[in-house]
């Protein structure tokens, strides 16, 4: 206990896993009560996906220091790598959570690669100019996958690309078919795999950060020419945790697929990446517990507002700014600083009073 | 042969829109380092304006043009005030994120009282000739080498019109009390200020200068491409953001270069490669420009200081 109350970063973690577990099981036990409505529990999935990409985005934002526009592309590879290995696994393995396992590890190691091979070159670059790569490779991402044929027959797989050139032996089926995506994906991604998955996910990434690695990753974050002249090798760290960064997002991405009906290339794109980055920037860079939150929160409020119909993409656009306007702009900080001053004082006064 | 040229003059007109829009890009980038996400939406508006202003109530082109002009300004300069001003000191990632949320206000207002729908844009730069029997012809464009090689009027004017802006905008930023206000906020406000420049004024003014020219673009864009939905800007405004980034982001010649290469390329690239993979060749070529010239094409090389 008494190292808990000393050391701050052991006692974020703990609160972390506290409030992911407590979340989940308070959840599991709405969904048993039939509290929650089928919506929100088609919700749950998605959720801890969402979660999963804004822990990996905050990695490479918050912890490397290096903005990254182009996430959902790790994380359609992700998606649709499971989505075919779990297709492609349907008759042969009948357990849905061997499967689920097999198309998240398929889809992290896929990820991982491409994280590697955009990494070598995006790294080179700073600033914004890092941003729009990682933009562009997103986009990339998007037309490639948009353009690829993947079938299977009694002989194995048969891939295309930009036509659709195979030709399938008998009791063959398409599995990916360029923009159609992939159709028919029978689920299974549970909210328990997600919640196990989290549970990984903040595992890896709160031993990267408390590790010698994660120092040194945070020492380029803060002032690159400084950690360099200590004699830490930039490129080796950096593409550390990109490459940490995008397998969890690949994994994210596999979960995400396994719990849709259908996907298709244009989901993931830049607006994807947006949309995780609003989560990382809303929660606190750097801090994994805001952005679980925020990315459970966001991905909820459009269904919470979804009686006020046409007007809730306007009035979630309307609270995006609002919030980023109390959270960072120099003047609302001041002014909230002098509140909490004015209640303390306050508080302070009464207490004495009793 | 003939079908290069048409391909390369359709490059460059399409790249002339691009290049306005990523003049207003690179303005606010130069003097407030934000990038402003909501400039392509921007452009929908202006279109939405002039759509209206003509089809609807029946004005002359050129008004309508104005109008989109003076009603994005004013948008832009608002915006800049509400949501970006108070966040002026804030870290760059809370203004990007400030600025998306303007974007999806921007997406959604316009669906809200415009609907999804898509609008066809009127084609008004057509010339009609009166023939020597009292019929009318409409020409849309003029025929070269015998009808094998026909450019629009909407190419060329959009050609015409790019030209203009750089000129005036070269001029303005150069020679005007005003222009040089720009130059001298990009460079260092805190010595700008000193220096007796209002530089809440200036940044203002450039958020309203690519305001205006963002309404231009939308014009433009919508005259070649005449479909109008509330998500008309964002594409259009990613490729030119890209365009600014490819001539050198904060460089208004880059702008234009930068343009008209994504431009042209992106054309030949869906004539002579491959339709469906433009884009990704497009942003495979900006992958490439980047790693070999980190600052973009003309882009300034600022050595780090130790």
């Amino acid at each position: 206990m008494r190292s808990l109350r000393t050391n701050k970063t052991l006692r974020t973690n703990v609160i972390t896993y506290a409030v992911v577990v407590a979340a989940f099981v308070l959840f599991q036990c709405l969904g048993s009560a039939g509290v929650l409505s089928s919506t929100m529990k088609g919700q749950l999935v998605p959720i801890c996906a969402y979660v999963l990409m804004a822990l990996s985005l905050n990695l490479t934002v918050g912890i490397l220091g290096e903005l990254s526009l182009g996430h959902a592309g790790f994380m359609s590879v992700g998606a649709f790598a499971g989505a075919v290995t779990a297709s492609a696994m349907q008759d042969s393995v009948p357990s849905s959570a061997l499967r689920l396992t097999v198309a998240v590890l398929v889809g992290a190691v896929l990820a991982a690669i491409v994280g590697v091979l955009i990494g070598i070159p995006v790294l080179r670059l700073n600033g914004d100019y890092l941003a729009i790569v990682t933009l562009a490779f997103g986009e990339i991402i998007k037309s490639i996958v948009n353009n690829l044929y993947i079938g299977m027959d009694a002989n194995g797989l048969h891939a295309s690309f930009l036509n659709n050139t195979i030709v399938l032996g008998e009791g063959g089926r398409m599995i990916l078919s360029g923009p159609m995506g992939v159709p028919g994906i029978k689920k299974t991604a549970t909210f328990a795999a997600g919640f196990i998955l989290i549970l990984i996910a903040l595992f890896v990434i709160f031993n990267l950060v408390n590790s010698r690695a994660g120092r040194a990753i945070m020492a380029l974050r803060d002032n690159r020419i400084a950690a360099e002249s200590v004699g830490i090798n930039v490129t080796k760290y950096k593409l550390m945790a990109f490459v940490i960064s995008a397998a969890i997002a690949g994994a994210g991405g596999a979960l995400y697929g396994q719990a849709q009906n259908a996907i298709i290339a244009t989901k993931f794109d830049f607006n994807t990446s947006i949309l995780i980055l609003v989560f990382v920037v809303l929660g606190g860079m750097g801090n994994m517990l805001g952005s679980i939150l925020a990315a459970a929160l966001l991905t909820v409020l459009p269904e919470l507002l979804r009686s006020l119909n046409d007007y809730r993409m306007l009035i979630y656009a309307i609270v995006l700014i609002l919030m980023m306007l109390f959270n960072s702009a120099p003047a609302m900080i001041q002014w909230r600083e002098q509140m909490t001053e004015k209640l303390r004082k306050t508080f302070g006064e009464e207490r004495k009073e009793g | 042969m003939l079908t290069f040229l048409n391909h390369l003059i359709n490059g460059i007109s399409l790249g002339s829109v691009y290049a306005i829009i990523a003049l207003g890009y690179t303005m606010v980038y130069g003097i407030a380092k934000m990038l402003n996400f909501a400039h392509g939406d921007i452009i929908m508006v202006g279109a939405y304006i002039c759509f209206f202003a003509v089809s609807t109530f029946g004005l002359p082109p050129i008004v309508g043009v104005l109008l989109a002009m003076v009603v994005c300004t004013v948008l832009g300069m608002v915006i800049e005030r509400l949501a970006y001003k108070p966040l002026r000191s804030a870290p760059s990632l809370a203004v990007l994120i400030t600025a998306i949320g303007v974007s999806y206000f921007l997406q959604n207002a316009a669906q809200l009282l415009w609907t999804s729908n898509p609008k066809i844009f009127p084609s008004f730069l057509v010339v009609t000739q009166q023939n020597a029997d009292g019929t009318q012809t409409v020409k849309s464009g003029i025929q070269f080498a015998g009808g094998q090689l026909s450019v629009s009027y909407a190419t060329l004017i959009t050609i015409a019109v790019c030209v203009v802006i750089m000129l005036v905008l070269t001029w303005f930023t150069e020679h005007t009390k005003m222009g040089q206000a720009i130059q001298a906020c990009s460079e260092d406000k805190g010595a700008a200020q000193l220096m007796g420049i209002n530089v809440n004024t200036t940044i203002s003014l450039t958020f309203a200068i690519g305001s205006a020219l963002a309404a231009i673009a939308g014009v433009l864009l919508c005259s070649a491409y005449p479909t109008l939905v509330p998500t008309t800007g964002s594409m259009p405004g990613i490729k030119a953001f890209t365009a600014a980034v490819f001539g050198g982001i904060g460089s208004i010649p880059g702008a234009l270069l930068g343009g008209i290469l994504l431009g042209v390329i992106e054309i030949f690239a869906k004539a002579y490669i491959s339709t469906q993979l433009s884009d990704a060749i497009v942003f495979a070529v900006l992958i490439v420009v980047l790693l070999v010239r980190p600052t973009g094409l003309l882009g300034k090389q600022i050595r780090e200081k130790v």
